[in-house]
């Protein structure tokens, strides 16, 4: 039980702190649980997080993940709730101002200028993706990944066509240059 | 160009079409919401969509779970948040309590890491295309361009903590929307009276 109310308490302060998506709170995740409390030991904590990249649904799932590993079912529980609820109440409240003042001309000008800003951060997002993917290397496997990534941005950018052919094609390419 | 918009998704089209946006989410959510609510359902223009998501990272919190909580609000209130976000999460939480039993047995396996790694280089493509699709689409001003630019900039390359860009763009994007609109306005007005 103790460690029930521990990570829905670390979970609900990090969630609070860290401004922006499952990658923002990494640093912070990783103090917590591996550095202050001792939960989780480094090779854990970035097998679990590859894992919940490669599974399907929000990147922020990887906090469900450390909190099943480190406590069960009631850990899963306890970290999910405290990554969700906090924030939830906040956007909700959030979202029904700006649903009665729509129209405002300041309000406008501040969701029009959050616009480029949030384009930015995907791009970045995706760039560090990439990075990540290839290892930061440019010759072999890492020349290989960078083409898949290439082909996959085009793919997305100048087509309609559901991004989970390229996906699908990307993790057989995978395996076949593997065996 | 635009065709109408349809009318409000029911509360059962909500919950289905977050939960195929949690499950099929493979590689960044926000990529497959924005497909699903603007391409395929209709239910979002481009430009309430990245308002949305916009709003969305600067709260507190997973700025996926923000949009869907706004998303869900606008059409259904605190119902519409709840199931929302209910939705997405909830079978993904699912297969991925199936996935770490299965990584724990299989995990080692060398074709798993190669499997990955495609996947991971596919889906980061995704991302950027994703970027490069709604920018084109929302023609942004030479102002609004300048921001995206360092925004990508500070974040990517410089490797600046989110809150501190926020913090530093967040007021400069807001002043270059202002002018925008304020533009268009006296332009709409014929241009009675150039400003000094």
């Amino acid at each position: 039980m103790a460690v029930f109310w521990g990570l829905l308490s670390v979970f609900s302060v990090i969630s609070l702190l860290a401004i922006g998506g499952a990658n923002a709170m990494l640093p912070e995740m990783h103090r917590q649980l591996v550095e202050l409390r001792g939960w989780l030991d480094d090779a854990t904590f970035s097998q679990l997080y590859a894992l919940a990249q490669a599974a399907p649904g929000p990147n922020i799932l990887v906090a469900s993940l450390m909190g099943y590993w480190i406590g069960g079912g009631a850990g899963l529980v306890a970290a999910t709730l405290g990554m969700l609820v906090p924030a939830a109440a906040i956007a909700w409240v959030v979202g029904g101002v700006t649903q009665r003042l729509a129209g405002h001309p300041w309000l406008k000008a501040v969701q029009a200028g959050l616009v480029p800003v949030a384009i930015g951060l995907i791009l970045a997002a995706g760039l560090t993706m990439a990075a990540a993917s290839s290892g930061g290397r440019f010759d072999g496997p890492g020349i290989v990944w960078l083409a898949v990534t290439l082909v996959s941005t085009l793919f997305v950018w100048r087509t309609d066509f559901s991004p989970l052919w390229v996906l699908a094609g990307g993790g057989v390419l995978g395996l076949i240059l593997a065996s | 160009m635009e065709s109408p918009p349809p009318p409000r998704p029911s509360k059962t089209a909500l919950f289905l079409t977050y939960g195929k946006i949690g499950l099929v989410g493979f590689g960044g959510i926000n990529a497959w919401a924005r497909r699903t609510l603007v391409e395929e359902r209709r239910w979002l223009t481009e430009q309430e969509y990245a308002e949305t998501l916009g709003l969305g990272q600067v709260l507190p919190g997973p700025n996926a779970l923000n949009a869907a909580i706004m998303v869900g609000e606008r059409f259904h209130g605190m119902a519409g948040s709840l199931i929302a976000a209910g939705a997405m999460f909830g079978g993904p939480l699912v297969v991925l309590a199936g996935l770490a039993t299965l990584y724990d047995h299989y995990g080692s396996l060398p074709a798993v890491d190669s499997l990955l790694g495609g996947t991971a280089a596919a889906a980061a493509g995704m991302v950027v295309g994703t970027a490069a699709k709604m920018a084109q689409r929302l023609k942004p001003t030479l102002g609004l361009w300048a921001v995206g630019l360092t925004s990508l900039t500070l974040s990517g390359f410089f490797r600046v903590p989110l809150p501190l860009v926020l913090l530093l763009l967040g007021p400069l994007g807001i002043l270059a929307a202002w002018w925008a609109g304020r533009a268009r306005e006296q332009i709409a007005a014929g241009r009675e009276r150039p400003e000094a």
